[in-house]
């Protein structure tokens, strides 16, 4: 490989984390630096190429709101670790830790005595200006007076090689699970480095989290339950969240899944309410309780703040622990750590001017070109901005907006980045780009633990000097050199579960989820159904040789509510309606619409599906997201139709084989049953009214609906007749595509249901089973009454099939009611004068 | 001394569309004490039963009712009986009063220890739930506040300004109408007002707070009180340096004397509303609220 360095601009004045000032490489760099210079570019391709894959195939995601790229955009990492030896890391993590003791120190004083307010050591401004101040928990004090259970903060290293402090994180510091994430990848893709160069491992880390709150949380003995609280799938670091709950063991919960009842809190799950002790939450404090707090929230748990306030549940972080995420408070901090500690604070942070006393803001305003002014809550509508980009206009207004308020606002000298290399794939060079660093501290019984590693941030673009996730740019594993100390790996739950612990269900699913496993379920076979019937359409339609065939499909499509009705006043060509039942954003019945659907419910249950699963949804939902509307070409879309039956087959195979036969999965593949039950009623109902029930081409499309061709052509080596499709289709309790095998099963799943929650009983189905058995195709044999007994068994049978439909749908109805109806409910917020 | 006794009664009537499985309702119903003013009975009659019942401080200091109620219910009613005694307020001066600009300043952080009144008032100084703070309320106050006045006859002109500019329009608002809506049509009722006074004390760094009560009436003349026909009441208080509290209700361009009663006080509405929760079910619902407050002879 020619010299990596051959094209890599050096900024002078900046740091630069690989290279030292005169241009060599600096020694904690040098073993990875000589393994890139062995390695063939076409190696290091692949290797990035590797890094990619196991992001998309983990399903790793950032979530930015009102992304072009889509909801979920995939999180970007770049193969290079940033690499730190142990000699500079120890007293930046002793920075670390004395800083999240002094941040802790604060919140049990402003939500205690607030005596460093009446002191002077801090602006009231700056803590009860502050929309994350929340008066309501004022008093409130937590298990060993831990306020601050996670801590993050942000630093940046200037051109003299120190850390500076940019930011703290306290309010529910998101990030460490992505710099898991990221570790996993990126050790697999330097095996022998990561070893040879002894980087310290990340589980201590995540051990004493799950030490901290098991301890904390408030219990009768019993062990406690911790859930991961999230606001949901459309928050941004959702995958986090999942991952997170994954590696911790925690059921990952949303507000609504969670009931406070005599200031206890409970997870709904099927098999009732179980109470849960500790809460890590990801959702800002004041959305957590409509009661209390934000009463416009949707997301949180009524009642959470007054079951903590009892000491019932512990909360992490505490709620009102957002009130610090205020870089006004930076400046002041250095004074608070002397007199509550008598200590210097060992880690400087980037000089930062609060505008709130009146010769500071003279300052600022005076000195507004070289510095970046930013709202000191985040409540304020308005966005940092640097005084260099400013016209003498803009920063005339902003002085005047500045004047007026002028605590709200804060001044602060620009970090400059250090600078580290990044792999340029296309062009197969190292290039510089800023960065900045987010580290993890977590409380244990001996003081604040530092996470050695973090998430390092990488700059979108060569030129840009700010780092963040949501404007796009990569992120890069953080690599601490030195010694390991002993026994630190692996990562596993320090109590070893005896035979006495073994457990073969899953105690804590919560109720939403076994409903949206239901419902997912039931799309799954919906959309199959409204596939195979579009096919049929489609193909006869493409072949235009069959006009009968294609009425009766039609018709049947029609009676089903798979195809739009024609409109009277405005007829329209077959072509479009076909196309609206397929794609139709607007129909609500399209296939489209119901891929949506099962979408959706796949999100909701996306811890329960095994990643191969997830993927083949992914893969699904993007292709038909993906299919052109305006100009289609039915070839192209017969051939999606096939494929998305075959993916539609992979998920039902992934039922049967992939997932334990929890009561998740029961409920999903009663879903199924019912869903294709309902389907295989009505489809035969309403063939049997219509004019095509002899013909034999619409008989052929009918044993394609229902999958049958093979078997009936196996079976009678003669084209389709009504007496043994019917057979086949309705009575034959082996085939998975007739009624009578699906009746069967539903049966005995509801009962066993029944039996396991103690429901009683109900017959309507076996009722039916039993009316469906005795059903005699003899009498469709023509001959003994002529042609009018026939059609009046014909009616007969259809009625019976239409009535099992109806009493399956009931059945699911009761089901949803019994097992869901409390996830339904809603609560809303009153307020009467 | 001059005095005034009272008997309010304020009555909160809930019908629910479907059964409530599951609610928890805040109340701030009974009176907080105050050198002017002494509640000489109370009561409070709920309906359903609450499953647990809590009464305290909040962190204003108001009393607080806590109620849940855990079976289904389909009505809510809370009734609250009260036998209030109003005293007399000391008269102030108010071309005595601290010039604004100067109150101001006093309540800006000066690296100092602060005195208790101050730190006490800065808890009313900030943005609240309800009171968003813009440049807009320090422009249609600037008339109230030029440089040097004092601070009373500031607000004593705030109140005057608002009570003749807008119209009392029960149907104009509900209560999460934005305040600069309010500020664009003229047109509320009395949170809105007293909502309007506090964004516009507080965008110029001054401490005022949200004040709930009841306001006695007077029936037309020669007609008989007629009962519930009154409704509950808000007004503001704001904070002068060593005066200290001082009320002014801008929807009767008043100052509260022996007619108001206080309930409670908070940054906003929010802080303080009479009954107030979330509950689980209930379908559409929409509260009767009858108050009438009855002057006693003693």
């Amino acid at each position: 490989m020619p010299d990596l360095l051959d094209h890599y601009p050096l900024t002078p004045g900046t740091y630069h984390e690989m290279l030292d000032a005169s241009g060599a490489v600096r020694p904690h760099w040098q073993r990875l630096y000589e393994h890139l210079q062995r390695s063939t570019p076409a190696q290091l391709i692949q290797r990035q190429a590797l890094l990619a894959r196991q992001i998309q195939e983990n399903g790793v995601t950032y979530n930015v709101y009102a992304d072009p790229k889509g909801a979920d955009r995939p999180w970007e990492l770049d193969m290079l670790p940033h690499v730190i030896p142990l000699e500079e890391w120890q007293p930046l993590a002793a920075g670390i830790a004395q800083r999240a003791r002094l941040l802790n120190a604060v919140l049990a004083d402003l939500y205690g005595p607030q005596e460093l307010i009446a002191e002077g050591l801090l602006p009231a401004e700056l803590v009860f200006g502050h929309n994350n101040f929340l008066w309501p928990c004022q008093g409130v004090k937590p298990p060993e007076g831990t306020f601050l259970h996670v801590y993050a903060v942000d630093l940046a290293r200037t051109p003299d090689g120190r850390w500076w402090v940019t930011a703290d994180r306290t309010q529910a510091p998101s990030g460490a699970g992505y710099a898991l994430e990221n570790r996993l990848i990126v050790s697999r893709a330097f095996p022998e480095l990561y070893r040879d160069m002894q980087v310290q491992h990340l589980s201590n880390f995540f051990r004493s989290l799950q030490e901290t709150l098991a301890r904390q949380a408030p219990t009768s003995h019993e062990a406690p339950l911790v859930v991961l609280l999230t606001p949901g799938r459309f928050n941004e670091s959702y995958f986090e969240h999942l991952y997170l709950a994954g590696q911790l063991g925690y059921p990952l919960v949303e507000g609504s899944d969670l009931t406070v009842r005599d200031a206890t809190v409970y997870l709904k799950t099927l098999s009732g309410l179980r109470r849960v002790h500790a809460i890590m939450r990801r959702l800002d404090d004041d959305f957590c309780d409509p009661l209390e707090l934000r009463t416009d929230s949707a997301l949180g748990v009524p009642g959470l703040l007054q079951a903590v306030r009892q000491g019932r549940v512990l909360v992490a972080n505490a709620l009102g622990s957002g009130v610090l995420e205020s870089p006004g408070l930076l400046g002041f901090l250095p004074k608070i750590n002397e007199h509550l500690f008598g200590e210097e604070l060992l880690l400087p942070s980037i000089a930062t001017w609060w505008c709130g006393e009146p010769p500071v803001l003279a300052q600022a305003l005076e000195k507004m070109p070289e510095l970046l002014i930013k709202p000191a809550f985040p409540s304020q509508s308005f966005a940092p901005v640097f005084g260099r980009d400013l016209s003498a206009e803009d920063r005339q207004a902003l002085s005047a907006r500045m004047q007026a308020r002028p605590y709200a606002y804060v001044a602060q000298e620009l970090a400059q980045l250090s600078h580290a290399p990044v792999w340029q794939g296309e062009d197969s060079q190292l290039q510089p780009r800023a960065i900045g660093m987010r580290v993890y501290a977590v409380a244990t019984a001996d003081g604040y633990r530092v996470l050695p590693g973090g998430l390092t941030r990488v700059a979108a673009d060569a030129d840009a000097d700010v780092v963040s996730m949501q404007r796009g740019g990569a992120s890069k594993d953080t690599w601490i050199l030195g010694e390991r100390p002993l026994g630190s790996e692996p990562w596993k739950n320090r109590h070893s579960p005896g035979v006495h612990d073994l457990v073969r269900r899953d105690p804590y699913l919560p109720s939403r989820v076994v409903e949206n496993l239901f419902w997912f379920g039931r799309y799954c076979e919906r959309c199959d159904d409204s596939a195979r019937l579009l096919r049929i359409m489609l193909t006869r339609y493409v072949d235009g040789d069959d006009p009968v065939a294609l009425q009766a499909a039609v018709e049947l499509a029609e009676r089903l509510n798979l195809l739009p009705l024609q409109d009277e006043d405005e007829p329209s060509e077959l072509h479009e309606r076909l196309l609206e039942a397929l794609l139709g954003d607007d129909w609500p019945f399209s296939l489209r619409s119901n891929l949506q659907r099962l979408q959706w419910a796949a999100s909701q249950v996306r811890g329960k599906l095994s990643r191969e699963n997830w993927q083949a949804l992914v893969e699904l939902q993007r292709e038909a997201m993906s299919l052109e509307t305006e100009s289609p070409d039915f070839g192209e879309l017969l051939d999606f139709l096939n494929r998305l039956v075959m993916s539609l087959a992979a998920l039902s195979g992934f039922a049967l084989d992939d997932m334990t036969r929890d009561e998740g999965w029961r409920f999903l593949m009663i879903g199924r049953r019912i869903e294709r039950l309902q389907f295989l009623c009505t489809t035969l109902a309403a063939f049997l009214r219509s004019e095509a029930v002899f013909h034999q081409d619409a008989l052929d499309g009918l044993l394609e609906l229902g999958n049958s061709g093979i078997t009936y052509r196996s079976r009678y080596l003669a084209l389709p007749q009504l007496i043994p499709v019917l057979d086949l289709l309705a009575l034959d309790d082996q085939n998975p595509h007739a009624v009578m095998f699906q009746l069967k099963l539903v049966a005995r799943s509801v009962k066993r249901m029944n039996e396991d929650f103690g429901v009683p009983q109900d017959n309507s189905l076996a009722t039916l089973i039993q009316r469906l058995s005795v059903f005699d195709l003899g009498c469709l044999e023509e001959g003994l009454f002529g042609e009018s007994s026939v059609k009046a068994a014909l009616d007969g049978l259809a009625d019976l099939l239409q009535t099992i439909g109806e009493t399956s749908g009931h059945v699911s109805d009761r089901l949803a009611l019994r097992h869901f109806a409390h996830v339904d409910d809603v609560s809303q917020r009153t307020v009467s004068v | 001394m001059n005095s005034a006794h009272y008997q309010v009664l304020h009555d909160t009537h809930y019908k629910y569309d479907s059964p409530v499985s599951l609610a928890q309702q805040l109340a701030h119903l009974w009176p907080r004490r105050s050198p002017w003013q002494r509640c000489l009975e109370q009561h409070l009659v709920i309906s359903p039963t609450p499953t647990t019942r809590r009464d305290e401080l909040d962190v204003f200091g108001n009393p607080l009712t806590r109620l849940a109620f855990e079976r289904p219910h389909d009505e809510l009613q809370v009734n609250a009986r009260l036998r209030i005694e109003v005293l007399e307020r000391p008269r102030l001066d108010f071309n005595g009063s601290a010039p604004w600009d100067e109150a101001q300043h006093r309540l800006t952080y000066s690296a100092s220890r602060m005195a208790p009144d101050i730190l006490d008032a800065c808890r009313y100084r900030f943005e609240s739930p309800y009171v968003h703070l813009k440049q807009t309320f320090v422009e249609f106050s600037a008339s109230c506040f030029p440089a040097g006045r004092p601070l009373l006859l500031c607000a004593q002109a705030l109140m005057e300004k608002i009570f003749e500019e807008f119209t009392f329009d029960g149907e104009a608002t509900q209560v999460a109408t934005p305040l600069v809506e309010v500020l664009e049509t003229r047109r509320g009722v009395c949170q809105d007002f007293a909502h309007l006074m506090l964004a516009c004390v507080r965008s110029r760094g001054l401490a005022a707070r949200y004040v709930s009560g009841y306001l006695l009436t007077q029936p037309p003349p020669g007609q008989p009180r007629l009962i519930g026909a009154d409704a509950s009441h808000a007004w503001v208080s704001v904070f002068c340096p060593v005066l200290g509290w001082v009320d002014f209700d801008p929807t009767n361009n008043v100052q509260p004397a022996l007619e108001h009663i206080s309930l409670a006080w908070g940054r906003d509405f929010s802080d303080v509303s009479p009954l107030r929760g979330v509950i689980l079910g209930g379908g559409s619902h929409d509260p009767e609220v009858r108050v009438t407050v009855m002057p006693i002879a003693m």
